[in-house]
């Protein structure tokens, strides 16, 4: 081991240093929630006082932002069309993930090859290339104003992503247990659920966890698709009008983008090594 | 080709004679099956990704409005963009935006990434916090950067003035371009750091170890063994992670819509802002098209040396 080499001293000076030079990184990456959580609780004159110390709650905090976010606009029914879409998008992305990344992993046919392509080519593609026609096959099927927009269109970027995850995760499973079970008579697709699929548990967890947070957090279809204000996503109507009439709106801001990140928090705090393995597995495998 | 459902196939299973045994044995087939099951798939990603694909080509060939399909009219939105002003400067803005922000990621990143790997207590909640800006929705996060660099109550000028870094009232962030550009920028290192720092983290942790051990025992100094051993090792991570952010960058569009609305003065567009511009606000869906796909060569660039990349592997 290295540590052998060097004295005590030497490695708590090392140590000392790793943690003075994460400080500012750290710093760097929590202010700003830490920032926008204090706004949230401060009264307006705090906030639009140029004598007070912006970086901390002087004059006690108030819940008066977060009140007048659930009585006066319609927050609750965007979070709940948010749910809506969040979980039936990744659903349906799931089950058309999964076969499609076991068939990937496991079949050998015509085309297998280059539609593994296709989806890795549909993986790097991102939404702002798609956005505009995008809107006009939303309008063409009568869907646009409704959430099936988003329900329809986002798949197109969760599907190539999780069939590729998936896909590498059903690869690590060893195939003799089911080339053992076809023998045995069970048929492919009783083979594909009930031995490959518990294996890949992780790897759906991931996928869950990811398709739930990238849909959440989507915006530009969110903003493009949809016009009426009681139709949107939370994050598409705290940016852009659920909450304006006076110039004094950042505090009830705040409060809105602070409350419309809680599910992925949680989703986060709770599953955090999943998304670090998710994260590595889809940009370095892939 | 007609894909069975499987619901229907299991049915047949118990009746192993007649019709339902010959489509049982059909289905099962390994060829048969694969395309089954890539089915629903391909018929997503033909619909919904290349069938628009292919529709935003033909609307950057074409007169066409929101509401009013228009005729075929060649290249005139392409000559019709280049000739424009505000065009030119996005074209600059996002390169600048893209080869600056890119840098910093990639510098603080590998950097982070090498302070993350060290064997330190609360490791685990160290990297949590780190990855935090990747997880949070980047419209409100920028939403609370956007009120970070308010022209009057900005905390930045605020802290730098009270710190005698500047004196007051200090720069109207999101009002002056040279300003606005350094905070979109801002915005997206922030943002985009934990993807390259974690990316790059778990790269480094699967070096092994006896590399260290020998150079250390040839008395490599820490440097040394940064520059000689982690970074040529760190190499086909890093190009990977680079293509990929190279991407996301470049396409930016949260941030920017949400901190600048491409302003002031289109100084902080980049092609996604405009596109949405003029082809969903303005209602010319043509040359929106036309300049989303200047995009594209870019793209085509990254998928091919990622393609190279994962056939290598």
């Amino acid at each position: 081991m290295i540590t052998g080499v060097r004295s005590r001293g030497a490695r708590a000076r090392s140590t000392m240093f790793g943690y003075a030079n994460l400080v500012p990184f750290v710093f760097f990456a929590l202010f700003p929630f830490y920032f926008m959580l204090i706004t949230s609780f401060k009264s307006n004159a705090e906030l639009y006082s140029l004598k007070s110390v912006p970086l901390w709650i002087q004059n006690g905090a108030i819940v008066d932002h977060y009140r007048y976010l659930f009585a006066r606009t319609e927050f609750l029914t965007l979070i709940r069309n948010s749910l809506v879409i969040s979980v039936t998008a990744t659903g349906v992305s799931l089950v058309i993930a999964v076969l499609a990344g076991y068939s990937l992993a496991r079949f050998r046919f015509r085309g297998v090859g280059s539609f593994g392509t296709a989806v890795f080519i549909t993986y790097l593609v991102p939404p702002t290339l798609l956005f505009l026609p995008l809107s006009q096959v939303v309008n063409w099927l009568g869907i646009s104003d409704t959430i099936w927009a988003l329900i329809v269109t986002y798949p197109t970027f969760l599907v190539p992503f999780s069939a590729w995850l998936l896909m590498g995760y059903f690869r690590t499973i060893p195939r003799e247990i089911e080339e053992c079970a076809l023998v045995d008579g069970a048929s492919r697709m009783r083979t594909l659920l009930r031995i490959a699929l518990p294996m890949a548990i992780p790897g759906i967890v991931c996928v869950v966890l990811f398709g739930f947070t990238l849909t959440w957090n989507e915006f530009i279809y969110a903003l493009t698709f949809r016009s009426q204000s009681s139709n949107k996503t939370a994050i598409v109507g705290v940016t852009a009008d659920l909450i304006r009439g006076d110039i004094y709106y950042w505090g009830s801001l705040m409060a809105g983008a602070v409350l419309a990140s809680v599910p992925v928090v949680a989703c986060y705090v709770f599953f955090l090594d999943y998304y670090v393995s998710g994260l590595t597995a889809g940009a370095v495998k892939g | 080709m007609a894909i069975r459902s499987p619901a229907f196939e299991v049915a047949g299973l118990h009746r192993p004679t007649g019709r339902m045994a010959r489509v049982r044995e059909w289905w099962e087939q390994e060829h048969v099956f694969g395309y089954g099951l890539i089915a629903p798939a391909f018929v997503l990603i033909t619909c919904l990704v290349a069938y628009p694909f292919a529709m935003a080509i033909y609307f950057s060939l074409s007169d066409y409005w929101v509401g009013s399909p228009g005729g075929f009219v060649g290249l005139a939105n392409f000559r019709e963009i280049f000739g424009n002003e505000v065009f030119r400067q996005t074209v600059q803005n996002s390169f600048v935006f893209t080869v600056v922000a890119l840098t910093c990621k990639a510098v603080l990143g590998v950097w982070l990434a090498v302070l993350l790997a060290r064997n330190l207590k609360g490791k685990r909640i160290l990297r949590g916090a780190v990855l935090l800006p990747w997880v949070i929705p980047t419209a409100l996060s920028t939403l609370g950067w956007q009120w970070m660099f308010d022209s009057l109550y900005s905390v930045v000028n605020w802290t730098a003035v009270n710190a005698g870094l500047i004196s007051a009232p200090g720069p109207n962030w999101l009002g002056m371009s040279g300003y606005a550009m350094a905070a979109v920028i801002t915005v997206n290192v922030w943002r985009g750091l934990p993807f390259f720092a974690i990316t790059v983290l778990a790269g480094l942790v699967s070096i092994p170890r006896e590399y260290y051990e020998a150079a250390e025992v040839d008395g490599a100094s820490s440097f040394d063994r940064f520059w000689h051993v982690t970074l040529p090792l760190l190499k086909p991570v890093l190009a990977v992670v680079l293509l990929f952010s190279t991407i996301f960058t470049f396409n930016d569009f949260n941030i920017v819509y949400v901190l600048t609305r491409g302003g002031p003065v289109n100084s902080t567009h980049l092609f996604a802002t405009l596109a949405y511009q003029t082809g969903l606000a303005g209602g010319n869906l043509g040359q929106g098209a036309a300049i989303s796909l200047f995009m594209l060569p870019l793209l085509g660039l990254v998928v091919f040396f990622q393609l190279r990349y994962i056939r290598r592997e």
